[in-house]
């Protein structure tokens, strides 16, 4: 046999209005060229596109962080027969990734011009301001199970609330997207503003991985491979879950939902157990908490699969799924980058049929009430 | 074993590959340095297409800073999440206990030897100065 790893499968069997239709939380588009924004930009912020570009807090000129493992940190074989670059081809996904399994609803997750980490925050606005009115135009209004975010760059949070509204009253965008790399840790209060509105659009708040931040994105400093910055999406999601709950978001906004994208789940067990062990400690400190932080984790917060943690032993991932909680996970495959996952094999573990419902439907379901 | 003729020497460029259908599996054929080997197209990871997988050189490293190619091309790296296999036997070079790729023997024959076989390929033009390569599958 050229494979001895355990291996379930969705049900291909059965015929396809029975078979599990899935909830993709994590789907890349991309901009075909940059003049397809054209018609969202202002002719003052077209020009500057073009003279100045984006201003990160990337260090030398033409300082880009692709590729990154492979070109556009993509599938080698996501790139559209017609031409342009992964993601960039409704079509090509439809054919690729939506239609062979059956995704019932996919949301979008920009990263395109890093809107996010934009220093100039008047260009930011712009591109979140375009970017947002192109995922409905050439995404959501054509394929209707495409659903966008409101991208807001939290750290000029008054242009961010105008975009909110802006967007908010089309009633087309299905979640709220900051960076989980803003210039200070998410749950301060700085951010609360965006966090109160969202609770009373009723709209989760989405923080995908990714964006320069103005700061080292380990604890330990600037790694050397991307094969070590990687790892920094699970810490840095850490982070700003144990920011979010110690400074008392979920206690002050009792009704924000809040899922994390792209961070995988391995990590989450660990974070709780020792945020708890530190409350029976540290309870003075934070008063303002009612309850075990791990309730908190429990209540408010959503994680996306991928990527998957893949452990030498099947049952410990079966493990994991337990202790992180199968309610709390909403399955996503990051299409078309290098590191996404199949949704017939990315679970190397046993699940019930009703396990599986959840994971690839239910829970997204219920979050984004679709 | 069947032996199946499934294409011309030329009609897979150096470097490049081709898949063929074979008895219900997709079997890519890969030619490099002109050698060619046939493996299952498909990743054992999680099923990426093989046909789209970089090929590449081994790459090792006695000690940190200093690195050494070898195996130029022969080495698949899959178009997904970066397994490498060595494409002679399929085997995994990240972890080579538990995972390979289906491999298959692959033979170059000329038109002149393939008349003289059981296989002559009756419903198959045959021009005897012609290559052939054969999978057994
Ligand atoms: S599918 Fe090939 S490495 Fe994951």
């Amino acid at each position: 046999m050229s494979d001895v790893i355990d291996r379930p499968m969705l049900d291909q069997e059965t015929t396809a209005a029975t078979r599990l239709k899935i909830i993709d939380c994590d789907i890349h588009p991309s901009i075909h060229a940059h003049s397809d924004l054209n018609e969202f930009l202002p002719k003052r912020w077209q020009q500057h596109l073009k003279e100045y570009g984006s201003h990160l807090r990337t260090p030398y000129i033409g300082t880009t962080p692709y590729p990154r493992s492979s070109p556009l940190i993509a599938r080698r074989d996501a790139w559209p027969p017609t031409g342009g670059v992964p993601g960039s081809d409704l079509e090509f996904m439809r054919k690729q990734h939506l239609d062979p399994f059956d995704v019932e609803f996919g949301i979008l997750q920009v990263l395109d011009l890093f809107i996010f980490s934009q220093q100039n925050l008047e260009f930011g606005a712009a591109i979140q301001r375009a970017i947002n009115d192109w995922q409905l135009a050439f995404w959501a209004h054509r394929d209707p199970r495409l659903k966008a975010s409101i991208l807001v760059g939290q750290d000029g949070s008054d242009l961010g609330l105008a975009e909110i509204e802006r967007c908010a009253r089309t009633g087309e965008y299905i979640q709220i997207n900051v960076s989980p790399r803003a210039n200070e840790p998410l749950g301060r209060r700085r951010y609360w503003p965006i966090y109160q509105r969202a609770q009373e659009l009723d709209l989760p708040l989405g923080i995908h991985v990714g964006g320069y931040g103005g700061h080292a994105p380990t604890g330990g400093g600037w790694p050397s491979y991307y094969c070590e910055e990687h790892q920094s999406n699970a810490h840095t999601v850490a982070s700003n879950l144990t920011s979010l709950v110690l400074e008392g978001v979920p206690e002050r906004f009792p009704k924000l939902k809040i899922v994390f994208i792209e961070g995988g789940f391995g990590w989450i067990p660990a974070t709780m157990w020792r945020m708890d062990q530190h409350f029976e400690r540290f309870r003075s400190e934070v008063p303002h908490l009612k309850r075990k932080p791990s309730e908190y984790v429990k209540q408010h917060f959503w994680f996306t699969t991928q990527p998957i943690d893949e452990p030498d032993e099947a049952r410990h991932l079966r493990q994991l799924i337990e202790w992180v909680g199968i309610d709390r996970l909403l399955f996503s495959s990051d299409y078309p980058h290098w590191d996404y996952d199949d949704a017939r094999y990315a679970f190397k573990t046993p699940l019930t049929e009703a396990e599986r419902r959840k994971i690839f439907n239910a829970n997204a379901r219920a979050v984004y009430k679709f | 074993m069947a032996r199946h003729i499934v294409a011309r020497t030329s009609e897979i460029p150096a470097g490049g590959n081709k898949v063929f259908g074979l008895e219900g599996r997709d079997i890519v054929v890969f030619h490099v340095n002109g050698e060619f080997f046939a493996l299952l197209n498909r990743c054992p990871h999680e099923g990426a297409p093989l046909e789209k997988a970089a090929c590449v050189a081994r790459l090792t490293s006695p000690e940190p800073g200093i690195y050494q190619r070898d195996r130029v091309g022969e080495m698949l790296r899959c178009p997904w999440h970066g397994w490498e296999f060595a494409m002679r036997n399929g085997q995994s070079w990240f972890d080579p206990k538990r995972f390979r790729i289906r491999s298959y023997p692959v033979a170059v024959e000329s038109g002149a030897e393939l008349q003289k076989g059981p296989y002559v390929a009756e419903t198959f033009p045959v021009h005897i100065e012609d290559n052939y390569v054969i999978v057994e599958v």
